[in-house]
């Protein structure tokens, strides 16, 4: 099989501090990837180097056969590649359907006339997106769809994380980022929200997935392979069972140099 | 929100009640003369509001707004036509009327700036001399038709504004608000110094005239006679409608989400595709566009433009209306314009310190009430729409 994303020698610095290191890393379509590593180790970093948020000092990353590594944050998303961030970045005083809406911005039209002028050809591409945020939310929360134009800034941490996925599920990505999509949430919330995914996936046949995770029982369940970083460099790859076993990534948890 | 709310609409009379009350009382405010009247009738509109507020019969207002919009809209357009019919002769409060409205139409165009994409200007007083001046020149040495002059003005100011994009799009923040500051300054300098422009005493500007409809003239119709200021106000009133719509449709579109996007967070915007420079750019083109408008028209009311018209000082009272009305809500920025240019025109006494009445106001706002006394609701798409 041949990789959808794909990183050879990939290096990131940060003054003294090299958080990406000669990474190589394969990302088979369809499948779900867990990017395990203790804190520090570059995981955020390679989700912020993908998605254009930093250059890369050396190395390549081609994404669906193209070659992505000087592309900017806006050429990645327009490419396939959608993500989720560590720290929830959501626009807290707009509605849960404006922040969903930021997200399928490729699928919007873009035009001044259109969107000024245009108001009732305008207004059935918003009732069609209305209705498209609305099955998406649902299969997260019911609950969560009848209040689409409130604001996100009264929702609990689970529904915001639930609408940042939404956020970047909308526009169809072939490639799904997602930064600890459990920070911050309970135990019974994590569980909620990783059938959440899984369930989205069911729909999304082709949807491919790299998820950073702490909750090893989290990561365990849903994916199907693992890449562990250990300051910057990968440590061990393969299926979570092979890779909790291996003695480096024990040392690499425990902090045994 | 309420179930009711999500299916049935809002009822149109607490809005119409508003304005009618809004409209007595602006008529009061602006016939009276006397200082101890006024300072009371301010006292009074103050406590009212307030009274109004603690009843929460202010709730039903804004809800009334924010679903028949369109109808209410009809219904202000309305009521300023009666108040200008009321005072159909008198000079001065027409005058000061048609101020309101096209500082409400510059401010409309700093809001798409500032409170859309978050792009300060501190030189919007220095667009709107660039939009009157554009009147003084073009009226005295060419005969273009004068509806066309107020669309070269909007250009000019859009284009002249261009000339800052640069700046503003590299830098962020306090830098670029700074580098409208120091453009506000040059200009004035550039203006003075000018001599084709007429220098520090400015130049006259030719009064308005359309298809031979001459302002220069008081109108009469039958026995009645309409003060000169009166043809301004239709025109100023046209303009303003226009401003509000697109600045409607603009905030109700995705152009108003990217734009809000942005501004909230820029990072997260292009991780969604957002083309940053593109959506900040068109912002400040529109809202510099209405600025110069506003100010093309200005300049043939006022029939005289001069450097000192159009300083820092004047962008500041700006910028501080769009902080006093409530950033990014157009209703706001009429109430707000309102308050301070009525205010200190009709306070004599305190004339001299009309820039600490706005101080006090500002910080007031902002310590008691920071998103405006009208915060800006979420985004509704279409007024009254139901899924
Ligand atoms: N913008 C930045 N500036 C300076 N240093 C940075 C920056 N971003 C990351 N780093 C450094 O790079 C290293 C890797 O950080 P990164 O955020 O990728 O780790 P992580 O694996 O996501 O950790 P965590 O599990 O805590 O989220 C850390 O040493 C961090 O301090
Ligand atoms: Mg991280």
């Amino acid at each position: 099989m041949t990789a959808l994303l794909q990183a050879r020698g990939l290096t990131r610095k940060f003054g003294g501090v090299v958080a990406l290191d000669r990474l190589d890393l394969d990302v088979v379509a369809g499948e779900i990837l867990g990017l395990i590593g203790p804190n520090g180790s570059g995981k955020t970093t390679f989700f912020n180097v993908v998605t254009g948020i930093y250059g890369a000092h050396e190395g390549h990353i081609s994404f669906d056969g193209a070659d992505i590594t000087k592309a900017s944050s806006r050429a990645v998303y327009h490419a396939g590649i959608s993500r989720t961030f560590q720290r929830s970045r959501l626009s807290l005083p707009l509605s849960i359907f404006d922040n969903i809406m930021i997200g399928n911005h490729k699928r919007l039209n873009q035009g001044l006339w259109f969107n000024l002028m245009r108001r009732g050809d305008f207004k059935r591409e918003f009732e069609a997106n209305y209705r498209a945020a609305r099955a998406l939310v649902e299969v997260f929360e019911p609950q969560l769809a009848e209040r689409l134009f409130e604001p996100v800034a009264g929702l609990p941490m689970i529904d915001r994380r639930r609408i940042e996925i939404c956020r970047a599920l909308i526009s169809q990505p072939k490639l799904l980022l997602l930064d600890e999509p459990s920070a911050g949430m309970t135990h019974d919330e994590t569980k909620e929200l990783m059938d959440d995914i899984l369930q989205v996936r069911e729909f999304n046949k082709g949807l491919t997935i790299i998820i950073v995770e702490h909750e090893m029982g989290v990561i365990e369940r849903i994916t199907d392979r693992c890449a562990v970083l250990n300051f910057g460099r990968k440590i061990a790859e393969g299926p979570y069972r092979q890779v909790a076993a291996d003695r480096q990534v024990q040392e690499a948890y425990l902090g045994v140099a | 929100m309420a179930q009711a709310g999500q299916t049935s609409r809002a009822s149109l009379l607490p809005g119409i009640a508003a304005l009618v009350l809004a409209t007595g009382y602006l008529i009061a405010l602006l016939a009276v003369e006397k200082q101890p009247l006024i300072i009371g009738l301010l006292a009074f509109g103050i406590a009212a509001v307030l009274a109004a507020n603690w009843f929460g019969w202010l709730d039903p207002v804004s809800r009334s707004f924010a679903d028949r919009e369109d109808r209410l809209g009809c219904f202000a357009i309305l009521a300023a036509f009666v108040v200008a019919v009321f005072f159909r002769e008198d000079h001065f409060v027409l005058l000061l009327f048609v101020t309101v409205l096209l500082y409400v139409v510059a401010t409309l165009g700093l809001n798409i700036q500032f409170g859309y994409a978050g792009v300060l200007n501190f030189a919007g007083a220095s667009f709107f001399g660039i939009g009157a001046y554009t009147s003084a020149v073009l009226n005295t040495y060419t005969a273009i038709p004068h509806l066309l002059v107020l669309l070269i003005g909007g250009l000019l100011a859009a284009l002249i504004g261009s000339l800052l994009l640069l700046p503003v799009l590299r830098t962020r923040g306090h830098y670029a608000a700074l580098v409208t500051i120091a453009f506000a300054l040059l200009l004035k300098t550039f203006l003075e110094v000018n001599d084709v422009l007429g220098g520090p005493q400015g130049m006259q500007v030719k009064p308005m005239n359309l298809f031979g409809w001459s302002f220069n003239d008081n109108i009469h119709i039958g026995s009645v006679e309409l003060s000169f200021y009166f043809s301004y106000f239709v025109v100023s009133m046209v303009l303003l409608v226009g401003a509000f719509i697109l600045v409607r449709r603009l905030e109700r579109s995705w152009i108003g989400l990217n734009l809000d996007a942005l501004r909230l967070d820029e990072t997260a915007a292009s991780c969604f595709g957002l083309d940053i420079a593109r959506w900040k750019i068109t912002a400040f083109l529109i809202g510099n566009f209405l600025i110069g408008i506003a100010g093309a028209l200005f300049g043939m009311v006022g029939s005289f433009v001069a450097p000192n018209n159009y300083t820092f000082a004047d962008s500041l009272i700006l910028v501080s209306i769009l902080l006093l009305g409530g950033i990014g809500n157009p209703w706001g920025l009429v109430v707000a314009t309102f308050i301070v240019v009525v205010v200190p025109e009709k306070l004599q006494t305190i004339q001299e310190y009309r820039f600490l009445l706005y101080s006090v106001l500002v910080i007031a706002v902002l310590l008691f009430r920071p998103e405006g006394l009208l915060p800006r609701p979420v985004r509704s798409y279409f007024p009254g729409w139901r899924p």
